[in-house]
């Protein structure tokens, strides 16, 4: 199975983010390097809003993400309540 | 009481259809074919312009509101860099060659992909894909800008700053990264978006933007991390569209399969040779480094790339031509190209220097099957001879590859002591390759790559001269009159790091900031 990735800068803004998607995800894998998170996960990682909304105590559109955004891999789905990334093969 | 009754909002999904489509018509006084003129000519099929989706289903409006979070939080930190002479605090001024050549080399790229996605955003009928580059080409000049602002204060106070406009279209390896974007904004608008969108974006700029800017942040240079990770979360974007393009067209038509798959070989092939530049960058120019080049090719370009191109088989398309060299060159192409710019340091607009002892034995840790074989003895060979006071600089200019324009540096795969050579005879000229790739593109589109404009040749035939400069003179110096039309200061912007002005001003400065004058 292909891992999939999403990169986001490390900031208050998102520390909560990360801890949603590690909570979302537990196959998913963090990496930690200078100034950036990196979360791989086989197959597919999904980014959920509720979780994150959950955790920052207020509401939250999932485009907001482009904001701290590095890099992601995968085929993207979103709508407003997740962001899917996933191969096919 | 008032009850505040909240009006139902547009999902995302509703919201990318109202925005996206619907907007444009069949002309009537014009022909359709008037309109647009390029789209047929490459051959690409298109019947349902409708069936184009941007996947993450941004409209203009959340564009821009998101945009402008991003610039403030940008300018926000580089005013607080620059007021406080963040400058000072990177790990030392080597660092600062690595942002020279970034500068000169990477930011008018962005410039020239603003100008490629709106020429193809204004070619293609369907609303969806036009929106996508109307972002794109904004994304791409807000690009430019932040690097230009950012690196602007490293301008006030270190040299090699200072034209990078002017040398673009003049410094020999500037040709390199100019030619690779020229070549592509010169091509029809799917091919275009196929070498930029998904060859360079998808494949290739992870690893540009993602651990070398990370390194940035580990040498302390908050300037461009912030504008590398600002322009990185633009990309995340784009490299969603340039996947999603491929999709596209393949989902149109099967006649378009054999087309793409040409055009992905091609560009992955030209980025990764201009990418050379980058590994380069990472291995010798960050004096603290996080990865290696070869580690970052094996994160970014095998096991993505390897998954992205295993996604696609079921469309038919093959991982792109030449991977096996490119697999061997990992080991060796970062020191080949130290190796050149340590040469002809010279009539550069950066420093070069030999690294020091620790630089070494990590290049010899992270590469065990090629630096201490090929490139360490040859190093150390440089710096005797540089402490002898025979510090070398080549002045015979070198032959280039028509295709890359990167000066014939690469070897044979699986000999890396054989500078690899290939050559084609076309009409009555002989042209010369760096490898089987740059021959065999060149081979397909000859009357475009015979008409690039090589530094060397050029500088030969007295094209690199300042206005009424007289080659014939007695006494007359070839690389200083160059020098002059390059706008560069001998002895000031170029030659080695060690004894340069930009290394004794920063010593001063940076005790300057940590003690009181005596």
């Amino acid at each position: 199975m292909s891992k999939v990735f999403i990169a986001l800068q490390t900031n208050d803004d998102t520390r909560q983010i990360i801890q949603a998607i590690l909570a979302d995800n537990p196959h998913a894998i963090c990496n930690e390097q200078p100034a950036m998170v990196k979360i791989d996960a086989e197959g597919s990682l999904v980014v959920r809003r509720s979780t994150i909304e959950e955790l920052i105590g207020r509401d939250f559109d999932l485009q907001e993400l482009h904001i701290n955004l590095i890099s992601l891999t995968g085929n993207v789905d979103e709508t407003d309540d997740e962001l899917t990334l996933s191969w096919n093969a | 009481m008032d009850m505040k009754v909240g009006k139902k909002k547009l999902g995302l999904k509703e919201k990318y259809q109202h925005m996206t489509r619907g907007l444009g018509w069949e002309t009537t006084y014009q022909s359709m074919d008037d309109v647009f003129p390029f789209v047929k000519y490459e051959g690409i099929k298109i019947h349902d312009w409708d069936k184009w989706e941007d996947p993450f289903r941004l409209t203009m409006d959340a564009y821009w509101k998101y945009q402008a979070e991003k610039e403030r939080k940008l300018y926000a930190i580089i005013d607080a860099y620059a007021q406080n002479n963040g400058h000072l605090n990177v790990t030392d001024a080597r660092y600062l060659n690595a942002i020279k050549l970034f500068l000169n080399g990477i930011s008018p790229l962005e410039y020239m992909a603003h100008r490629g996605f709106a020429m193809t955003g204004r070619q293609f009928p369907g609303v969806g894909a036009r929106v996508a580059c109307l972002m794109q080409s904004l994304d791409e000049i807000r690009h430019a800008q932040t690097q230009i602002h950012s690196l602007s204060n490293y301008n006030k106070y270190y040299n090699g700053f200072h034209e990078y406009r002017h040398m673009l279209e003049r410094v020999w390896y500037l040709s390199v990264p100019r030619s690779f974007f020229d070549d592509a904004v010169t091509a029809g608008p799917f091919e275009f978006m196929v070498a930029i969108g998904f060859s360079f974006e998808y494949v290739l700029t992870n690893l540009l933007f993602v651990p070398f800017v990370s390194g940035a942040a580990y040498n302390g240079d908050m300037g461009t991390m912030t504008f590398g990770f600002s322009a990185q979360s633009d990309e995340a974007r784009h490299m969603t569209l340039g996947l999603e393009v491929i999709k596209f067209v393949l989902e149109q038509d099967p006649d378009n399969l054999p087309i793409v798959q040409q055009w992905i070989d091609k560009w992955t092939w030209r980025g990764y040779r201009v990418l050379t530049l980058v590994g380069m960058m990472m291995d010798y120019m960050l004096p603290k480094r996080i990865m290696s080049w070869k580690e970052a090719w094996e994160v970014y370009f095998e096991e993505n790339g390897g998954a992205l191109f295993k996604d696609l088989a079921r469309y038919g398309i093959r991982p792109p031509k030449w991977l096996d060299q490119i697999e061997q060159d990992k080991d060796h192409i970062s020191h080949q190209a130290w190796a050149t710019f340590y040469n002809y340091a010279a009539a550069c607009n950066f420093h070069t220097w030999i690294p020091t002892d620790d630089e070494l034995d990590w290049l010899s840790q992270k590469y065990p099957n090629s630096f201490d074989k090929y490139y360490r003895p040859r190093l150390e060979h440089w710096r005797e001879e540089a402490k002898k006071g025979n510090r070398f600089y080549n002045k015979t200019l070198p032959m280039l590859c028509q295709t890359c324009q990167i000066p014939m540096i690469f070897t044979e795969p699986g000999d890396p002591t054989q500078i690899c050579y290939r050559e084609v005879d076309y009409k009555d000229n002989k042209y010369h390759f760096c490898s089987d790739g740059c021959k065999e593109i060149f081979e397909h589109e000859p009357e475009k790559y015979i008409q690039a404009w090589l530094p060397v040749h050029q500088i030969y035939q007295g094209n690199c001269f300042e206005e009424g400069v007289d080659p014939t003179a007695e006494g007359f110096d070839p690389l200083s009159a160059v020098l002059d039309y390059y706008h560069l200061a001998q002895g000031r912007d170029n030659l080695d790091f060690e004894g340069s002005e930009d290394q004794k001003n920063f010593e001063a400065w940076r005790g300057m900031a940590t003690k009181n004058a005596a």
